[in-house]
């Protein structure tokens, strides 16, 4: 008879956890393939614009992003309410866009140096001004492939 | 009261279980990739001369600061953008060398020559909207892709998909590459016929 026998008769063995690793390993690869990287916090609001004749971005190593809009609630007593340029985790200035995408480039694997391509995310309400700037400084550079990044829906949501 | 304790629940097969489940949603699940509308920026190099294009070759769409959408000079809605870049691509008004076999628009002298020599000019303001611009851009790209797909359904009726669709596939990298080998030249030749010209002018300033 063993010490830990309760006082009680007629328990249930107590249920085997054998296979309590197996769940954690599914629940763990599930994860790990469903969920992508966001590899840097948006600090401004990102409401894209819908469209519906889009072309999807695979191959997530040859896309580069650059995301603009107002800075989010959090960053607005420092940053103001005018729309902003983000590049990897910090607000950027447009003159900064040509060296972002040189450092970009130069951090890719040579063969793909040539077929980047640069996804714009930004905000619906942002002004053409800003994102004619960025368009400027990527043809400076020559990174002249880009995307306008959309979420999928009908032109009309666009207009309000 | 029963007295007899239940028998052991056999677990050997939850493994087989866990795998099953794991495979199922390994499967089905697709991970979200972006999408959107795909440009190409003129290059930076000036050309040093200019090249005449003839002004009923150009199709000019102007969005103001106010969102406003002018199409040749005339306010117009971006509802009815579609249709009037559709009969300006597909117009086809050229004759002898320059006309175009397979247009079936109003074939109308003062409207484009032909496909290849129309361009589409899109032009902005500094103020103008995002989500307007990409609504007008998105429209002008729907009259490329539905010309494209009726020349695509006449010339492979038996593919039994357009031309947005077979791009699709060509784009998807699970198609394989023998797939891709032969959707190509497809791909091609209706892009050539309907070759997407569409000028992004630099935007005017407000004063």
């Amino acid at each position: 008879m063993s010490k830990f026998k309760k006082k009680k008769d007629g328990d249930l063995p107590a249920i085997s956890t054998a296979s309590l690793p197996d769940i954690v390993f599914m629940l763990l690869f599930f994860f790990m393939v469903a969920t992508v990287m966001r590899d840097s916090t948006l600090m401004v609001a990102n409401s894209l614009p819908a469209a519906n004749q889009v072309q999807k971005l695979d191959k997530k190593d040859r896309v580069m992003y650059i995301y603009a809009g107002k800075p989010s609630s959090r960053y607005t007593d420092k940053y103001g309410t005018g729309a902003r340029i983000q590049l990897n985790d910090k607000f950027a200035t447009v003159e900064e866009v040509a060296a972002f995408v040189l450092a970009e480039r130069a951090a890719k694997r040579q063969e793909l140096q040539n077929v980047l391509t640069t996804a714009l995310k930004v905000d619906g309400d942002t002004k053409m001004g800003l994102v004619s700037d960025i368009k400027q400084e990527l043809r400076k550079v020559n990174a002249l492939k880009i995307n306008y990044t959309t979420r999928l829906g009908d032109y009309t949501q666009n207009i309000d | 009261m029963a007295k007899r304790s239940a028998p052991e629940v056999n677990a050997g097969s939850m493994a087989d279980i866990a795998f099953l489940l794991l495979i199922f949603f390994l499967v089905t699940t697709t991970i979200e990739t972006d999408s959107g509308i795909n440009r190409k920026l003129p290059p930076m190099e000036e050309q040093e001369e200019d090249i005449v294009i003839k002004e009923k070759n150009i199709f000019t769409v102007v969005v103001n600061k106010n969102n406003q959408m002018l199409v040749e000079e005339e306010l117009t809605e971006i509802s009815e953008v579609r249709e009037l870049a559709m009969a300006f691509l597909d117009n086809g008004g050229g004759l002898g060398e320059e006309a175009c076999k397979y247009c079936q628009g109003e074939r109308n002298p003062s409207s484009s020559d032909n496909p290849d020599k129309a361009i589409i000019s899109l032009k902005n303001d500094r103020e103008t909207s995002y989500k307007v611009y990409i609504a007008v851009q998105n429209e002008l790209v729907a009259a490329y892709n539905e010309l494209r797909n009726r020349e695509f359904l006449s010339l492979n009726p038996s593919l039994g998909y357009n031309y947005v669709d077979a791009q699709k596939r060509y784009d998807d990298p699970r198609t394989s590459l023998d797939d891709r080998e032969r959707l190509k030249p497809l791909l091609d030749q209706v892009k050539a016929m309907y070759p997407q010209k569409l000028s992004e002018a630099e935007p005017s300033k407000t004063n």
